[in-house]
This record gives C-alpha cells, structure tokens and sequence, in this order.
C-alpha cells in the first residue's frame, strides 16, 4: 500500500488506521487497484450485471416477436406508459440494437479479454503481475465513460435505433430515425471508449506474454487459453485501430459536417443531408474489418479455455497442441481477409463477393480442426462428468452447429436468400451464446475455486447446465427453420407479411423457451454469490490440474506464487505412464530435489 | 443431478432432435417458400446440397460425441487414459479430407453466383425502376416509348407488376437511407445504396402475388415497409399498363 501514502496528503502513514485511512485502503486494493487479479474480477462483476441487461432486452425483443404489440405484463405499464404498456416500433429498434451493443462490446469482449484475460494471463504463464499495472487498471476504468455513454444513449436520448452495426445514412443523418440524433453521438463516443480499454488491454497482453513468461515457459509450453488470448491481442491491435477511426468518420459526418458516408445530394424526410460526397458502402468496409475479426476476439479465448478445461476433465493430453495453436493462427490471419461475406448482398461488386466466398470457406478449415481435435481428446479419456466439463462438451456441440450452419451463408448463391433471415440470428447466437457463453460459464465454475477460495455447488451447477442447454437449443434451433422460410430480423411485426404470418405460433415457442432460459439463470446467480461465502474451501489444486495458476494458492496474494515458478514441461501432461497421479504439473521438477509441491 | 448419469443419451438428443426438426419442418410448411423463378432452383439446390453435406457431418461428429461421452466415462471405465499427444497422419487425415470438400464446394457455386449477378440480362427486357424511400416502394415503368425521364412514364406505389416468363430488370435506388429489395418466393435480395443504383434481373416462371420485404433496417418503420409483387400473364401485364396509363391522363 504504499503507492496511497505518496498520495499527496500530508498526513503521516500512522493517522490513515482511521476510518477514513481505511477507505482509502479500500479504494487502493479493491477500487483503483493495479493487480490483475482484482481487476480481472472487476470486470468479472462489470460484465455479468451487463450480461444481465443484454438478457433483459433480449426478453423483451422475444416478447415482441411472440405477441407483438400486446400489453407487457407486470412492467409495461411502468416502462412505457405513453403507449399502453405495449412495445412501440421505435422502441424496439433500441431493443434490438443495444441487444447487440451490450452483449457484443460489453460482455463478450470484456468478459472474454478483460475477464479471463486479466485473471489468468499472469498466474498461467508464471509472472507476478501484467507488464502495464497502470495502463491495466485504465483499461477496465475506460469501461466506465462508455458504461454511461451507453446508458444515456439508451435511458435519456431516446436510444440509438439503427442497430449494433450503425449503417450510415440512417446512423449518421440526424433525423433519418428518432432515434439517429443525440443518442447515435452518445452510441459513438462509448463505442470509442469499450475500443480504448480494449487497446490498452490487447497491449498489455502481448507485451505480458512475449516478455514475462517464467523460466522454462517456452511459448509451446502455453496454455492455449494463452495462446487464444495472445492471437486475440493481435487481432485487436491491427483491427481495432480502423473501428476507431471509422466511429470519428461518423462522429464527424455527425458534428462538423463532413461527408465520408453521405452520397451528394442526399435528402432525408425532406431535409438535406449535408455536403455528401462520401459512400455508405465505405462503413461497412471499416465496420466489418474490425468487427469481423472480433468475431475471433469472441472466440477464440473461448476455444483455448475449453481445450483446457477438456484435457483437465478427460484426464488426457490436448490431441494435436501445435495443430490446434497453428488452428488459431490460421483462423486469426483468414480471419483479416473474410470481412466481405457481410456485404455479399450489399451493393458491393459481386467479383469480390467471389474472392470473400472462397476465403470464407477456407476458414472452416482452420474449425473443422480444432473440432476432430477436440473429439481426438476425448477419445481414450476417463471423463470425468463435473460442471465446467459439460459445459466444455457442450460448447463443442454446439460449436460443431454454429459452425456448419456458417457454410451456408458463405455460399454467396444462398447467402443472397438467408441473407439478414433468422437463419444469421440462429448461426451467430450458437457461436457467441452456445459457443462462448458456454464456455464463459464452463470457465466460472472451473476457476471459481482459483479466484474466490471456494469451490461453486457441482448439483445445482449441473441443473444451471442442463437447463440452459434445453432452453438454449429450444430458442435457437428452429430460428434455421425460419431462415430457411426467408423470416427476416429486426422486424418489429413480420407477421403482416402474407408468407410470415404461420410463423407466429413458432416464435411463441421459441419465446417460452427463451424466457426459460432466462430463468434458469436463477441458479447460476445464486450458486455463484453464496458460494463465495459458503463454498466449500478449495485448496490450491482442486482439480488436480496441471496448468501453473493451479500452483498458486487459492486466491493468490500480491504478487500471485509464495515460491519462484520454473516449468519443466508442456501443460497437458495427464495419465503420464509410470507415475503414481494421474496429472503431472508444469511445475514440479522432473527429480525429487525440494521443489514446492502443492496438494 | 447426481441421479442424472446419462449426459451419453443427453448429448444424444442434440443430433436426433435436431435431425427431427429439419425433418418435420417442411410437413409443418416451414420451410423455403415456394420458388417462383427461373434462376432460384439454382440456389435451393445448392441449399440442398451443403444441408446434406453439413446434416452428414453434423450427424457424425455429434454421434461419435455421445459415443465418447459414453464410453469413456471414468465411471463406467477402469482402464487408465490414453497417453497420446495427437496422431500427424490422423491431423493429415481430417484436414485434407475436409479441405478437399470445402474447395469443391467454393468452385461448384461460383457458376451460380456468376449467372445470378454477373450474366448479362438477356435483351429485350422489361425496365423498372424501384425506389426506397422511409417506408414504401415507388415503382415507375418506362411506359409505351420505352425510355425513363420521358413524360409518359407510369408511376405506382408499393405493387410492382411484372410479366411471366419475361426478363425483368429492376433498377434499385434509395431516396434516403438503406433498404434492401427481397423477394422470398424468387430467392433474390439486393441492398440499395443511396448514391448508387442498383440493378437486379430475374425471370419469373408462375403467375401469382408474393411479397415484397424490405430486409435492411430502414428506421423504425422498417418492419411496415411492406410490397406485393405481382406476377401476370403477358396479356393481363399490357392491360394493367394501359389502365395505369389511363388512369395517369385522366389525374393530368
């Protein structure tokens, strides 16, 4: 705590033991802390609440696809007093669009890189802290500008209403939607702020794993949750950078008056749009440059953390290490050239529709690897059924689906007909819920123990996976049905559309399930506060895994190991022939010469 | 769920439910939408054929899933695990296998997407014109001499015409933000750019009336940007055209 003593007060370090020194403890260690552990658990918090709102809209979009315009009940009234309780078109649109923004930029991303990626980046490759404590502590922090940006875009401006993916004109004329005016600029500047914390952290990821890996931690000794955390940095600070810069292009067609996604002479309900000169089609070029790559970003930690939860729980060595990291570098450098399979029906010259098709079939490849991989580890396991396991299992299935399904919209023919269908709701929400959700939660339960002491309820884990996995399936799968009947999204009322109109008792269905799926998140919550608590005391290792956070004791202190790590071997080393356990760690040494071993 | 033993059977459900589903859906009439073009067998067919491409794998790896999650359950099996780093021909093996697969699959569609959007239309065709505006469709047609911009062109709202078994070619313009033209029952859609206009053709095989949807989000009422497109006989076509012409003249 030294640090707040040369905070500028003159007062000795003894008159802080009072209340007030205490708070300002308090504020070091748990508020403004540097320590990657506190700040990977603030953004554990952060994101969870955060996942909770994106639920929470999500509901209410599934309650308007269900019974559209019918009176919410219990809190429509409350929310939208001027319209009867009922959903109006306008709000839906928000609904949608921070949906989207929420789970995508303020969940997914952060709980994948700031989350895990803080927590487990030092711990599993042996060093005391991040390269950057300070820049670390900012990028979490910088969450909190776009927080409230996003916010009062959505409670006190009307909400920014043309979806996560902010098409110009609609986004960048003000009064092309109710919604294009204030709350759009609000939109931007948060979006601005998630890309600053973002680029702090992918910096200081790399820097932290290039640099401060223990010895004998050679980078084919890492974990892939490494190895997905590392590919994904890179990712971020060669994408990221052109996000940022086409978010200031709208800010600036916005506020000064330039003209970088408005056509010339373009009018919107009767008013003029500006100078114009400028090509729509530009943003979603830079749009989808960033934002497909981040589909990586949300992936492929996800990856690295189920391969080493399966290996873990199948007591067996990952199948294929180096083919599953050259997998996700395969993935990662495709990754850069896909983008355009967005835009196959946008305008765009359909000759480079054919060049983004055949790059995009590619990268199924680089899937369909890890996929039999995973599979390999499996095979010849002893699999042990505990929560973060199904999970993991889970997420494979449900990734094999996310995965498949992809191929259709890549086949440009088809993709003109699926296009903007249900059929693209059902394939992104398998990889980012079915796919990294899962993971996320298989990954809670599995380093719960590691971050809090104490180990998470395996019973009530299970009925939490059970159930959201019923549900899950049961909302999304037959959104394929609808794609392929050519249902589109973002339609506040489909259902007056002759050729929709059979679909609205499906959508109740899915509906119902939906809102099960919500509930069943009721044990999670719960499981997860009490057990903070009440949980069982963990000990270091209770999984008896190999990977070095497990060395660590449960939580680690400042600073994170009581003894100096080396490695002597890959991570994987389960059911090593010969010896007496069934795990054997980075961290022990290979003869019995006093190293510190742990329970 | 330390009653629930089985995660086998219930990983299990995933492939068969999901199969069942597919299955079902087209008895149930949900499904792909009658398909009233000349060109959209070309993509229903490819449709087809990666559904059975992916529904085989899918089947497989899912089964086999099931199969591990079964057989090598620590609580049903005794022996130790398998001590294996990976297999470099196995590695070869399911990665030549599906490349292979997945090259195929990009060279046999690109004949189709050619001929969707690259082919020329064939001439003579008829012309139209469709702008989108916040939220309807304005249709015109060239009238009797042919040619835009000439005072005898016809103008109509949100009901598109067209003749069966002739090319149609539709130029698409936006009057303020992005729509997109989509037409379920001829498998066509196009985004229209405002700056740009846009040009999509097809030929329609079966008279009727569809739907036309706007598929881009357009403002907050995009979902009642709602079109007909109706398809007629040659004859009845000609005769919509003069009363529309009549009707014109007498406004004038």
């Amino acid at each position: 705590m030294s640090s707040t003593v040369h905070s500028g007060h003159a007062l000795p370090a003894d008159s802080r033991r009072g209340l007030f020194g205490r708070a300002i403890d308090f504020l070091g260690t748990y508020v403004f802390s540097v320590d990657h552990k506190v700040i990977g658990i603030q953004f554990l918090f952060s994101t969870l609440l955060w996942f909770f709102v994106g639920g929470l809209l999500a509901m209410a979009i599934r309650w308007q696809l269900a019974w559209p315009w019918a009176e919410m009940p219990l809190v429509g009234p409350l929310l939208f007093p001027h319209t009867g309780g009922q959903i109006s078109p306008e709000f839906y649109t928000v609904l949608f669009t921070m949906h989207g923004t929420v789970m995508v930029f303020l969940v997914i991303i952060p709980i994948l890189a700031g989350a895990f990626g803080n927590y487990l980046i030092p711990l599993m490759i042996g060093a005391e802290d991040m390269a950057f404590p300070t820049l670390n502590m900012l990028s979490y922090w910088f969450m909190w500008p776009a927080f409230i940006a996003f916010t009062a875009s959505m409670f006190f401006a009307g909400g920014p209403a043309t979806g996560w993916t902010s098409y110009p004109p609609l986004s960048s004329v003000s009064n092309a939607a109710p919604g294009s005016g204030f709350a759009q600029t609000l939109w931007l500047l948060g979006l601005t702020f998630v890309g600053i914390s973002s680029m702090l952290g992918s910096v200081n990821y790399m820097t932290t794993i290039l640099q401060m890996r223990a010895p004998g931690m050679t980078m084919f000794r890492l974990p892939l949750t490494i190895w997905g955390m590392f590919i994904t940095a890179i990712l971020q600070a060669f994408a990221l950078p052109v996000l940022t810069a086409a978010g200031f292009m709208q800010l600036s067609d916005r506020l000064i008056g330039t003209g970088f996604f408005i056509p010339e002479g373009l009018t919107v309900n009767g008013v003029s749009a500006g100078a114009g000169g400028g090509q729509p089609l530009l943003w979603q070029h830079l749009f989808w440059f960033y934002s497909h790559p981040a589909v990586y970003i949300m992936l492929l930690p996800a990856m690295g953390m189920v391969s080493d939860i399966m290996a873990c729980f199948a007591r067996k060595p990952i199948f294929g290490y180096k083919p599953m990291i050259f997998a996700i570098g395969g993935i990662a450098a495709l990754g850069f050239i896909v983008w355009g399979h967005h835009m196959f029906v946008s305008g765009m010259n359909p000759m480079l529709g054919t060049t983004f098709m055949l790059s995009t079939i590619m990268i199924a490849l680089p899937s369909a690897i890890k996929t039999f991989n995973w599979l390999g580890t499996l095979w010849g396991g002893r699999i042990h059924f505990t929560t973060p396991m199904l999970y993991s299992i889970g997420f494979l299935s449900m990734f094999i689906i996310g995965g498949l399904s992809g191929i259709f919209m890549a086949v440009t023919p088809v993709d003109r007909y699926i296009h903007d269908t249900y059929f693209i709701v059902a394939h992104f929400h398998y990889i980012l819920f079915g796919g990294t959700a899962f993971a996320v939660f298989g990954g809670i339960y599995y380093w719960f123990p590691k971050m809090f002491g104490r180990m998470m309820n395996d019973f009530w884990g299970k009925v939490h996976f059970f159930l959201t996995f019923v549900f899950f399936n049961g909302t999304f799968f037959t959104m394929h049905i609808l794609g392929a009947g050519g249902f589109p999204r973002r339609l506040a009322d489909p259902y007056h559309y002759e050729i929709f109109a059979h679909m609205l008792p499906l959508n109740q269905l899915m509906t119902i399930c939906a809102f099960g799926m919500f509930l069943a998140q009721i044990p999670f919550v719960l499981n997860f506060f009490l057990s903070i608590f009440l949980g069982p005391r963990a000990g270091r290792n209770p999984w008896h895994a190999t990977t070095l956070e497990w060395s660590a004791p449960s939580p680690p202190g400042h600073g994170n190991y009581d003894f100096q790590p080396i490695i002597y071997r890959g991570p994987y080393e389960y059911s090593v022939p010969g010896r007496e356990q069934d795990f054997y760690p980075q961290w022990i040494a290979p003869k019995p010469v006093a190293p510190k071993e742990s329970t | 769920m330390k009653a629930f033993t089985h995660w086998s059977l219930f990983f299990l459900l995933v492939p068969l439910i999901g199969t069942a589903i597919f299955v079902a859906a087209p008895a149930m009439n949900l499904w792909l939408p009658k398909d009233v073009s000349v060109m959209g067998g070309e993509i229903d067919h490819l449709f087809y054929l990666i559904l059975w491409l992916t529904g085989v794998v899918f089947l497989l790896t899912q089964i086999l899933l099931a199969f591990f999650v079964w057989f090598y359950d620590a609580r049903r099996r005794t022996e130790p695990a398998i001590y294996s780093h990976g297999n470099h021909s196995l590695e070869l093996f399911w990665t030549v296998i599906p490349a292979f697969i997945l090259v195929f699959l990009g060279l046999y569609q690109i004949q189709a997407w050619a001929n969707l959007t690259m082919r020329p239309p064939e001439d003579p065709a008829l012309e139209v014109e469709v702008t989108g505006r916040q939220f309807e469709w304005r249709i015109r047609y060239p009238g009797p001499d042919g040619e835009f911009d000439t005072p005898d062109d016809l103008y109509h709202v949100n009901d598109l015409h067209v003749p069966v078994n002739r090319e149609v070619v539709v130029y698409l313009k936006s009057e303020d933000v992005l729509h997109s033209f989509f037409l379920p029952n001829l498998r066509l859609k196009q985004d229209i750019v405002p700056g740009m206009t846009g040009r999509v053709w097809f030929r329609a095989k079966e008279v009727g009336e569809f739907d036309l949807v706007c598929a881009e989000l357009c403002g907050w009422g995009h979902y009642k940007m709602k079109g007909r497109l109706t398809i007629q006989s040659q004859e009845n076509f000609q005769q919509w055209l003069k009363t529309m012409a009549n009707e014109q003249e007498a406004v004038q």
